[in-house]
């Protein structure tokens, strides 16, 4: 289980998150949705640790991951996989290098053992056989799968994906979303979404935290979303002809 | 100033924190020893044959006087291109060449957040990607600079054969007479701080980089410059320090 307590975020002037408190389900997907500099990204790299709050915890199973020197933050961050905006794949290794890449500093495994799970994670994301590629050689659909891969490649606890749908097209993106909902179902991983897509947000919404100027602002599942009288949410969620069509379908 | 300097530091003792794995970091101190040594051996080796060719020329021309042998240009060229263009020239030539890759190379991956994936996974950023680096820069370097010395006495050789200002008999008299083992051991000294001045520079740069492709070339450029700098701050230093 994963929570933050009211987590604050200042860079300069700027205070970004104003005390954000709240619980991800775990074996669930977590969605924090809100407009452009809403604090979306700012929260989740406060979750993991890219950013330090300037006030509030993050707990992962109750220990307080915020007070933890490098070291002991290991353990954990050994159990979290992250899915970025741009992948993040590294450039300078193949795809089947990158998948690797933590296995190879963090297990003890052989290197047959290695490559097998590798194979096994491409599978698992349809790009079987593209080991020896390099990112570059990868569109921008293939990036995102392949960063799954490797995301998922320590078996991890807790996921992280920010902005899994950003550049991608309406099927490649829903395609994305599905196998994300897939592997939180089958490895019953905790996974936390940072999305303004709302095809995401129906699709695959089990937990939603909006979040509106620094704040959270509201909290339900996609069902509840579509009948919430809020009006920040709903001038977010139906701000096209095309979803208050559908809310007046509902 | 002082801020950064803090920060240089801290980032520095990050670096050499204990490897998770001291394979993984083994395979890339020798991916960037091949990168920073055999890389630039193209380049150093142009520089020194060229330098070593002109120096001895235009001290052949200094030296117009009857009563100086001809073979004490040889003794000059040896201990200038020792002392002074092997070192520093090539340092110089590698802040440029090895410098500015360094920089660009950790700034970009700062940039595409490849930096932010390393530390997710728990690894130490800084010292995966900068103490190979620097362990690179601090035992290649001293290499180049010895490749270097060779062919710049070589290339004042090549000199002699071919203008005849000073005959390649007498060139060779030179060079071998009075030498000094001091001169190397002060090359060499100033070879590994080079190297670290290099390394760790633009690796510092290179890891501060905050925003996009413009932000990487302006690393790239503030590292060259820096490392510039302290390659002649630090010559002078160990020069008066040690001769």
């Amino acid at each position: 289980m994963i929570e933050i307590n009211d987590i604050y975020k200042t860079f300069g002037e700027n205070e970004v998150l104003k005390g954000i408190t709240a619980k991800f389900k775990p074996g669930k997907n977590n969605l924090i949705i809100g407009g452009s500099g809403s604090g979306k990204t700012t929260l989740l790299k406060c979750i993991v640790g890219l950013h330090e709050p300037t006030k509030g915890q993050v707990f992962f199973d109750g220990e307080n991951f915020t007070d933890m020197g490098f070291e002991q933050r290991v353990p954990i961050r050994t159990q979290i996989g992250m899915l970025f905006q741009n992948s993040a794949l590294f450039d300078s290794m193949t795809v089947e290098e990158n998948i690797m890449f933590p296995l190879n500093l963090f297990t003890t495994k052989t290197k047959e053992e290695k490559l097998e799970r590798a194979n096994f994670c491409l599978e698992r994301v349809n790009l079987a056989g593209k080991n020896k590629l390099f990112p570059s050689e990868l569109s921008g659909g293939m990036k995102k799968r392949v960063g799954i891969a490797r995301a998922i490649s320590m078996q991890p606890k807790y996921l992280f994906v920010d902005e899994p749908n950003s550049g991608l097209d309406p099927k490649t993106s829903i395609l994305i979303d599905e196998l994300i909902n897939e592997l939180t179902e089958e490895y019953q991983i905790t996974t936390v979404i940072v999305t303004h897509d709302m095809n995401s947000v129906m699709g695959i919404g089990d937990h939603i935290i909006f979040l509106h100027e620094g704040k959270k602002w509201w909290e339900g599942s996609n069902h509840e979303i579509a009948h919430t009288d809020n009006k920040e949410l709903n001038d977010f969620v139906f701000a096209s002809k095309f979803m208050r069509a559908a809310k007046a379908k509902l | 100033m002082f801020h950064s300097l803090g920060k240089y530091i801290l980032l520095l003792r990050l670096s050499f924190r204990r490897p998770e794995k001291f394979s993984v970091y083994w395979a890339e101190v020798m991916r960037e020893m091949v990168s920073t040594g055999i890389g630039s051996l193209g380049i150093i080796s142009i520089i020194s044959v060229f330098i070593g060719a002109a120096t001895t020329i235009q001290i052949a021309f200094q030296l117009s006087s009857p009563l100086v042998p001809r073979s004490i240009a040889g003794s000059i060229a040896r201990d200038t291109t020792i002392l002074e263009f092997s070192p520093t020239i090539s340092s110089l030539v590698l802040a440029g060449r090895v410098g500015s890759s360094i920089a660009s190379q950790i700034g970009t991956m700062r940039v595409t957040e490849q930096i932010d994936a390393l530390e997710i996974m728990g690894v130490n950023a800084p010292g995966y990607l900068i103490s190979p680096k620097i362990i690179a820069g601090v035992t290649m370097v001293p290499l180049l600079v010895i490749v270097s010395i060779t062919l710049g006495i070589g290339g004042g050789y090549l000199a002699c054969m071919v203008t005849g200002d000073v005959t390649p008999s007498d060139y060779i008299v030179g060079v071998l007479d009075g030498f000094n083992g001091l001169t190397v051991r002060v090359a060499l000294v100033k070879a590994i701080v080079f190297g670290f001045i290099i390394a760790s520079i633009c690796a510092y740069q290179g890891f501060y980089t905050k925003g996009g492709a413009l932000e990487v070339g302006q690393s790239a450029t503030k590292g060259v410059v820096y490392s510039c700098v302290m390659i002649l701050f630090a010559d002078l230093v160990i020069t008066s320090i040690m001769l």
